[in-house]
């Protein structure tokens, strides 16, 4: 590999590497406000609760995430109401379109993490909760969402890293993503391998670095002290 | 909104049975690589662990697209100079050969972490026994701990083959003609994408239901004189 063609595109990698984090920082954090409220109603008692989340959860999860943004790129195009709405502005814009299929497509994988972590709370702890006369929703908020905070966030760092990874996807909406940009940079040069490995190098210092910042996390919210049983 | 597929159902159909023998292909060489790669993470020899943590590690790290991208397109010149050594021009991988090593790569770097969990899982004493009865450790691997790894390690494999079945949609970017580039080729010709992208959709939920039964069934034919002991 030569450090001549390193240093010449190296830049142009980078900055589609703050693509690539916007991308994800959008995603993750707008999934995980919105999986709040969908997966307590996953973890609901009442059939009628659960069915709605589960459906949504059953088709993101069942489908690639490739076919999820087509569909909202290429396929909504279809429809005059949705390119005569006020919202086509946004919509006919590909980073609009990737941030809003990745938040939607990850919604379903963190509910159903968050699923999991509450009803891996003990139910000691809840029925203590109660017996000490807190409201449903009180312990909900003070004993059930911080305890399950903590059991679900190793599968929450997971999943970031995973959608650092299916970020890549936005290059086939022509976002110049690390993976759009070596595409670009490819076909200008064909030198594939340098340019995908670089970008594969990329990649890898990113997700390296969010694992060692969820550690931190862990160890600030003290994770394997409230473990215990 | 109609549903006529306009003639492209056959085409599509067509586009399955290649996403199918995709998977299928790209899951035989994951388990080969996850096998390997879980061998050489629990053995004594250091090189050996060295490689097979820096496999793991290296290819879950990198995205699926990328890869595919990588062994595409990066393998051309190298596959070149391979024909010219036995005299076949023009040597390059098809998109199909493309796809399956670079899933069944993915799929094989996943596997090693499952394999591996469950090959500590299996009591040290069953080893003992076996080499208490003269068996070599080749025959101990074979007949005392795969059969008993293969059903703590199936919930695993089964979440990773339905990653697999999904993954298979990026191989279109290579123009391999399955599901998803059917349904783009179909998008060109009739201007109805959320028709055409729908349909594979739902051809994917309904793989991945089936995928899902079979799963089941196979876990429960794997844990048979276990579900009663464990209750």
């Amino acid at each position: 590999m030569s450090w001549e063609f390193v240093l010449k595109w190296l830049p142009k990698l980078l900055q589609g590497a703050t693509l690539t984090l916007e991308l994800v920082a959008v995603a993750v954090v707008l999934g995980l406000i919105l999986a709040i409220p969908m997966g307590i109603a996953r973890a609901s008692r009442s059939p009628y609760v659960r069915a709605l989340p589960y459906a949504y959860i059953f088709f993101f999860r069942g489908t690639p995430l490739l076919v999820q943004l087509f569909l909202v790129y290429y396929g909504l195009a279809q429809f005059d109401a949705v390119t005569q709405s006020a919202f086509w502005p946004y919509l006919r814009e590909p980073f609009f379109c990737a941030a809003l299929t990745m938040t939607l497509h990850t919604t379903a994988y963190i509910a159903e993490i968050l699923r999991g972590a509450i009803q891996a709370v003990p139910p000691g702890e809840i029925e203590a909760a109660r017996a000490l006369g807190m409201s449903k929703g009180k312990a909900l908020l003070y004993i059930i969402l911080p305890r399950a905070a903590r059991i679900g966030l190793p599968a929450y760092s997971n999943e970031v890293i995973l959608m650092l990874k299916a970020s890549a996807l936005a290059s086939t909406v022509t976002l110049l993503d690390i993976t759009g940009m070596a595409r670009t940079i490819n076909a200008r040069t064909y030198m594939p391998e340098q340019t995908f490995f670089i970008a594969g190098l990329i990649y890898l210092v990113m997700s390296f670095v969010l694992v060692q910042g969820f550690k931190l996390l862990e160890r600030y919210l003290r994770v394997d002290a409230s473990q215990g049983r | 909104m109609n549903f006529d597929l306009q003639g492209f159902g056959p085409a599509l159909a067509a586009g399955v049975l290649m996403t199918i023998q995709l998977a299928l292909s790209a899951l035989c060489l994951g388990l080969v690589l996850g096998l390997l790669g879980a061998l050489a993470k629990t053995s004594p020899n250091r090189a050996l662990q060295w490689i097979g943590g820096t496999y793991s590690t290296l290819v879950r790290g990198i995205p699926e697209l990328l890869w595919v991208l990588l062994i595409y397109f990066g393998t051309v010149s190298s596959m070149r100079a391979i024909g010219h050594v036995f005299g076949i021009p023009n040597l390059s991988l098809s998109a199909f050969a493309a796809g399956v090593i670079a899933l069944g790569l993915c799929f094989g770097a996943y596997a090693t972490e499952v394999f591996r969990g469950a090959m500590l899982s299996i009591p040290k004493g069953h080893r003992e026994a076996g080499l208490a009865l003269g068996m070599s450790r080749s025959r101990i691997f074979i007949k005392l701990v795969m059969p008993q790894m293969w059903r703590i390690a199936l919930p695993g494999l089964g979440n990773l083959f339905m990653i697999l079945m999904k993954d298979t949609a990026l191989v279109s970017v290579i123009g391999l003609e399955e599901v998803m580039r059917h349904a783009q080729i179909a998008v060109t010709t009739t201007k109805q994408p959320f028709t055409f992208y729908m349909v594979a959709a739902f051809m994917y939920l309904g793989m991945t239901a089936l995928s899902m039964i079979g799963l089941a069934w196979l876990e429960r034919r794997a844990s048979v004189g276990f579900t009663r002991s464990a209750s």
